[in-house]
């Protein structure tokens, strides 16, 4: 039997220590579960490959590869950032996991900073696998990387807010639900392998507003076309971020 | 002097119509086990949640450790126990509690508090895949790892095997025996009896009785049994030595107090035989704390 002394000797650890453990704990749950795995990364890599490889749907003028990556980059930031981050946080609060940590010294603003550095590593790993892949099958990007990285953050932001926003407020199995419904909805209407070229322009203008589809665009505006500045779908990120974020702290219960 | 470890005085919290908590007083002290005892529904979860910074109370003063439940600093200070859940159920045993641990400045090994509570073989099972008894364990040694002054324990052995019970009073002790001051919650009334220093018995969302459990059960003995209600006990009486009581609480069940010498047990039986009265449970001894709920409330107290 291993000695153990139980006399008090209350003190938190430093706040930079438990959001990296904390991170540490949330990277390692997450890549080592399958379905997560499957939202995440081969679900974007599959559809990448079968969509570029074969004449499946008319991506418009131009290398379909081209086309296809920025919305699988765009598809992939959705994933991590809103029906992950969704569902995942969604069973937390109903297995009482965020409720048990309010008791802990890490602060809830740790909490979600945590959570926030586990989505950014999960797309750094994605980007770079999809990156990859595409790279294999001809992509040249085009366009400024500090652009496309404004696009990914601004769109992680807004998914973000929706995704703890459903969390914090649905239960666990309607969040389930509605998070993979919302995903099916965004994917086949917001742009990510075929163009909104195809709606007529009524539909057009409203998906245009979409997150999902200014993510797209915008990255496809800079990696396909060369453009400088998104400006438009920069905005429709930014507004869809600050009022998701909003709405979440507004509205998340912990328990 | 050092403050209590919980004080609480007047609390009181409504759901809509009920009262969970009802006028609830009561005090906890450091190197102490404090028991809520009760039935399911008497507000033990309430108030334990209230003290623990969960929930606010609508009326009366809740101090632990001397400052406001919900006050930041308290939370490397307390361990808490929920009564269910509160780990992620594809977490690793060993995982989550090393994650615990890493929250505070000087916490126990993890792996010796796994060892201790025979987890160690475990350690590498995610939660879901534990048994109750383990997932009971786990979430004990999250709430003392680290070294708080003051533990929470929401019905700590609910659901148990023996062996395992066994283990978790143990540990209890030991945090006693440390200075930790123990609030814990049971509807075992041998576990309050074993374990608690201070008996708190709730009912109703209010302190029906409390104390040590040898000042709420009493040193003398008794005479006990069940029959069918309504005995003529005067006349029962009359045929025992004058100081001895009788008496029926609640309906069928009777209690006799006295000089409780073999003679005194002959009469009584004698009597029941020549009034056709047969008895159940005839037994002779100090009452428990089942017996004093009994007695309070009229109620069983796993009803």
């Amino acid at each position: 039997m291993t000695d153990l002394t139980f006399s008090p000797s209350p003190g938190a650890a430093p706040r930079s220590r438990m959001v990296r453990a904390q991170t540490a704990y949330e990277l390692r749950t997450l890549l080592r579960n399958g379905e997560q795995l499957l939202l995440i990364l081969i679900i974007p890599v599959a559809l990448l490959i079968l969509f570029s490889s074969a004449p499946l749907l008319d991506v418009g003028a131009g290398r379909r590869v081209d086309f296809l990556t920025p919305g699988v980059l765009a598809l992939a930031v959705m994933s991590t950032a809103f029906t992950g981050q969704a569902i995942g946080t969604g069973f937390e609060r109903r297995y009482g996991v965020l409720k048990r940590l309010g008791a802990t010294p890490l602060p809830r603003s740790g909490l979600i900073i945590a959570k926030t550095l586990t989505v950014l590593a999960v797309e750094v790993l994605q980007a770079l696998v999809i990156c990859v892949v595409a790279a294999a099958l001809g992509w040249s990007p085009h366009g400024n990387p500090a652009t496309v990285i404004l696009l990914l953050l601004l769109g992680t932001a807004a998914f973000s807010g929706f995704g703890l926003l459903m969390a914090g407020t649905l239960r666990a199995e309607a969040t389930l639900a509605a998070a993979n419904l919302v995903y099916i909805l965004l994917l086949a209407l917001g742009g990510v392998v075929f163009p909104l070229t195809k709606f007529s322009g009524g539909v057009r203008s409203v998906l245009e507003l979409l997150p999902i589809s200014a993510l797209a665009d915008g990255l496809r505006q800079v990696l396909q076309h060369g453009a400088g500045f998104p400006a438009r779908d920069l905005v429709i990120l930014a507004v869809w971020a600050v009022l998701g974020l909003a709405l979440a702290a507004r509205f998340f219960s912990w328990e | 002097m050092e403050p209590l470890a919980v004080a609480v005085n007047d609390l009181v919290k409504r759901y809509g119509m009920t009262a969970a908590a009802d006028g609830l007083s009561f005090e906890a002290r450091s190197g102490e086990v404090t028991a809520l005892l009760g039935p399911n529904g008497a507000g033990k979860t309430t108030t334990v949640e209230i003290c623990e910074g969960y929930r606010r109370a609508d009326s009366g003063s809740v101090r632990v450790l001397g400052r406001d439940p919900r006050d930041p600093a308290l939370k490397t200070r307390i361990g808490v126990m929920l009564q269910s859940g509160g780990v992620p159920t594809n977490a690793r045993a060993g995982e989550f509690l090393r994650l615990i641990a890493s929250f505070y400045a000087t916490p126990l090994d993890p792996a010796a508090l796994l060892d201790r509570l025979g987890l160690t073989a475990s350690a590498r099972t995610s939660y879901r895949r534990l048994s109750g008894g383990q997932q009971q364990r786990l979430a004990l040694a999250a709430a003392v790892v680290g070294r708080p002054e003051l533990v929470f324990l929401d019905e700590p052995t609910a659901g148990l095997d023996p062996q395992a019970r066994h283990a978790t009073w143990e540990l209890v002790e030991d945090l006693k025996a440390a200075g930790v001051a123990v609030i814990l919650t049971t509807h075992h009334m041998d576990e309050a009896e074993r374990l608690a220093d201070e008996v708190v018995i709730v009912d109703h969302g209010r302190v029906i009785a409390s104390g040590p459990p040898s000042s709420l059960t009493g040193a003398e003995r008794q005479l006990r049994f069940r029959a069918r209600p309504g005995l003529g006990l005067d006349e029962l009486l009359s045929a025992l030595p004058p100081a001895t009581i009788a008496k029926e609480s609640p309906a069928g069940h009777y209690v006799i107090e006295g000089d409780l010498v073999p003679e005194l047990l002959a009469t009584v039986t004698a009597w029941c035989a020549s009034n056709g009265v047969m008895t159940e449970d005839l037994r002779i001894e100090r009452r428990t704390l089942e017996d004093v709920f009994l007695e309070l409330t009229g109620r069983e107290l796993r009803s």
